[in-house]
């Protein structure tokens, strides 16, 4: 009997917490993966690329934001207990996320538009800074001796878990609405936001239930907590020494690795690739979906062998691969490879449609879509749209057989050519399996650290001194990967190569965990800390 | 291994300020690169960059002056060695 309420109470532990966490990197995700509609939304609509970086630095500043909030929040954890400073992070980031669906955008409220929504991401950033390292410590505080890296590991699948719900949602609502609706200043785009409260509510609910951590509980009535983390974990040498070793020896390459895995994957997949919308995060919600209990294999096996040695392995695998694989990337969705498959009477010229523009009655957009069909079942699209001026004014669609064309002035130089590929059966298993491979990495390296950065600090400054080193590894070294892997790239264009080399921005992350697998393999060691009490 | 702890750790010291130097390079090339209509873009984007980084290369300088003074050679086993 008591054997079975000790069950539940460990299942409840790592439940309560998981969840949360969960929602949490869910609400975080949401932004980056809405990124291109939110900056038509929320900047000036004549600037593209530049509303398009502008996001960009809101999601850098989401998470330069999260060392400061980890320190916030770390002290406060230290100071009054984990169990009240990571409900309260959940209410600012439930609260952030739901109000940025919310803001009008900027054809509505003009600059205060942008503002709000920086403000309101700068939250988000600072409420996930100090909510992972109460997570992961509050359910390592609970573990039994030898099973902590299998009880976090629970922890660690959250934040995949949440990218996974993050896509599902995004590609549920786009499915039903269209293109068309789901990025209009109110539309379906703003659903998952407004879902967050939702999810925080019952979230809140479940976790005021929780009692505080066994460890800190006892540490507090013995009177020996810290009176000032801050100095504790960086005033001293001795503890300053083992933060550094934390974010430059596991965490700096740990970052790199996930993000890499699971942002930058995507990323080159959508826009280097130009694999269509839903396929491409079709291809990352089963490499998810498949790879998600290698978190738990490589966390209980940390509880075996030692944290040190799978995540190195999963760093060198990484640096070692990363090449070849986004080489196959671009391989596997190359048309040259497939000059010898068309089947010509599979391909169509298809949609000629003439629309007018409210704004200016003499200038037209002629869209015209070529698809083009192969035998291995891949289908290219080619939406190429000219703009035309008439001498005529048109105010209603009108259908291209009936367009004089003595009408036109003029016609566009460059017409603007999206570029969809959709892949046949074979090859979009063969993209979801690299895929797949990259987010194995991701679990051997992040699978065993919540275990290893617990075991690293004293229970009195816990909460700060591993909230640093893990949201500047994840928040500065990883979140950076897709704004410098995309700036690396802009290094290797020229006139000669306009387009630049596409695996250039690669260098980064390879680079990153390259330097922290050295530094891993000199300086970490691979023993089990057993008395975590201390 | 502890020489070799111990000589990297000089290693790390070197890269540091050679990281920031490069970063700052890096940035000037770029800035006076950019066309006029985005100058103002490209200096916040380096000046983040060079904002964040700054402070983790001087936390990466330390550590190798920590790795060179023999600090890694024994980690600590309990809390009371910290």
């Amino acid at each position: 009997m008591r054997q079975e309420k000790k069950q539940n109470n460990i299942a409840f532990v790592i439940g309560a917490s998981s969840a949360g966490t969960l929602i949490e990197w869910y609400d975080f995700y949401i932004f980056g993966m809405l990124a291109t509609i939110i900056s038509k939304q929320f900047f000036p609509e004549n600037a593209g690329t530049a509303a398009l970086l502008s996001t960009l630095a809101i999601f850098a500043a989401g998470f330069i934001v999260r060392p400061f909030g980890a320190l916030v929040f770390g002290r406060l954890g230290d100071l009054i207990g984990r169990k009240h400073t990571f409900l309260l992070t959940l209410i600012i980031m439930g609260g952030s996320t739901f109000a940025i669906g919310l803001v009008p955008g900027y054809a509505s409220i003009g600059w205060a538009a942008p503002i709000l929504v920086l403000i309101l991401r700068l939250l988000q950033g600072l409420a996930l800074g100090g909510e992972y390292g109460g997570a992961a410590t509050y359910v390592a505080e609970h573990a039994p001796v030898g099973k902590r890296g299998f009880w976090t590991s629970w922890i660690q699948t959250t934040a995949t878990l949440g990218l996974f719900l993050a896509l599902g949602v995004i590609i549920l609502i786009r499915s039903n609405q269209g293109v068309e609706k789901f990025s209009a200043e109110w539309g379906g785009w703003r659903y998952p936001f407004w879902i967050s409260i939702l999810l925080v509510g019952v979230s809140v609910l479940i976790r005021r239930k929780m009692s505080e951590s066994p460890l800190f509980t006892k540490l507090k009535s013995e009177g020996k907590t810290s009176t000032n983390p801050l100095k504790e974990s960086f005033g001293q040498k001795g503890n300053f020494k083992m933060v550094l070793l934390a974010l430059f020896g596991a965490v700096m390459g740990q970052g790199v690795v996930w993000y890499t895995g699971q942002f930058y994957a995507q990323s080159f997949i959508e826009t280097v690739c130009k694999i269509e919308f839903i396929q491409s995060r079709n291809m990352m919600l089963i490499a998810i979906l498949m790879a998600t209990p290698c978190f738990v294999l490589f966390g209980w096996l940390s509880d075996k062998v030692g944290r040190k040695w799978i995540m190195l392995i999963g760093m060198l695998a990484a640096v070692l691969t990363y090449r070849p694989i986004y080489q196959q990337f671009l391989t596997i969705s190359s048309v040259q490879n497939r000059a010898n498959k068309i089947d010509l009477t599979k391909t169509v010229t298809s949609l000629v449609k003439v629309k007018t523009d409210n704004k200016d009655a003499t200038k037209i957009y002629l869209t015209q879509s070529f698809d083009t069909a192969y035998t291995d079942g891949a289908v290219f699209k080619y939406i190429k749209t000219d703009t035309l001026q008439l001498r005529a004014n048109y105010d209603a669609m009108i259908p291209i057989d009936s367009l004089n064309p003595s009408l036109i002035v003029s016609k566009s130089e460059k017409p603007n050519v999206i570029l969809e590929k959709i892949l046949g059966h074979t090859d979009y298993w063969k993209m979801s399996w690299l895929v797949f491979i990259q987010i194995v990495y991701v679990t051997m390296v992040y699978g065993p650290i919540a275990a290893f950065l617990v075991e690293m600090f004293p229970t009195k400054i816990r909460y700060t001194s591993m909230s640093l080193p893990y949201h500047i590894g994840n928040g500065v070294f990883g979140g950076l990967v897709p704004f410098l892997g995309t700036l690396i790239v802009e290094f290797t264009k020229s006139t000669t190569n306009p387009k630049g080399d596409a695996l250039a921005g690669l260098w980064y992350p390879i680079g990153v965990a390259g330097v922290c697998f050295i530094i891993g393999l000199i300086y970490l060691t691979n023993k089990i800390d057993k008395k975590v009490i201390d | 291994m502890i020489s070799i702890k111990k000589l990297a750790g000089y290693l790390w010291m070197l890269m540091a300020p050679l990281l920031i130097l490069f970063l700052l390079f890096e940035a000037n090339q770029k800035i006076t690169n950019a066309a006029p209509a985005v100058r103002s873009n490209v200096i916040l984007q380096w000046s983040i960059i060079l904002l964040i980084f700054a402070p983790i290369c001087i936390g990466f300088f330390i550590f190798g002056k920590y790795a060179a003074n023999g600090e890694y050679n024994h980690l600590p086993e309990s809390s009371d060695e910290v």
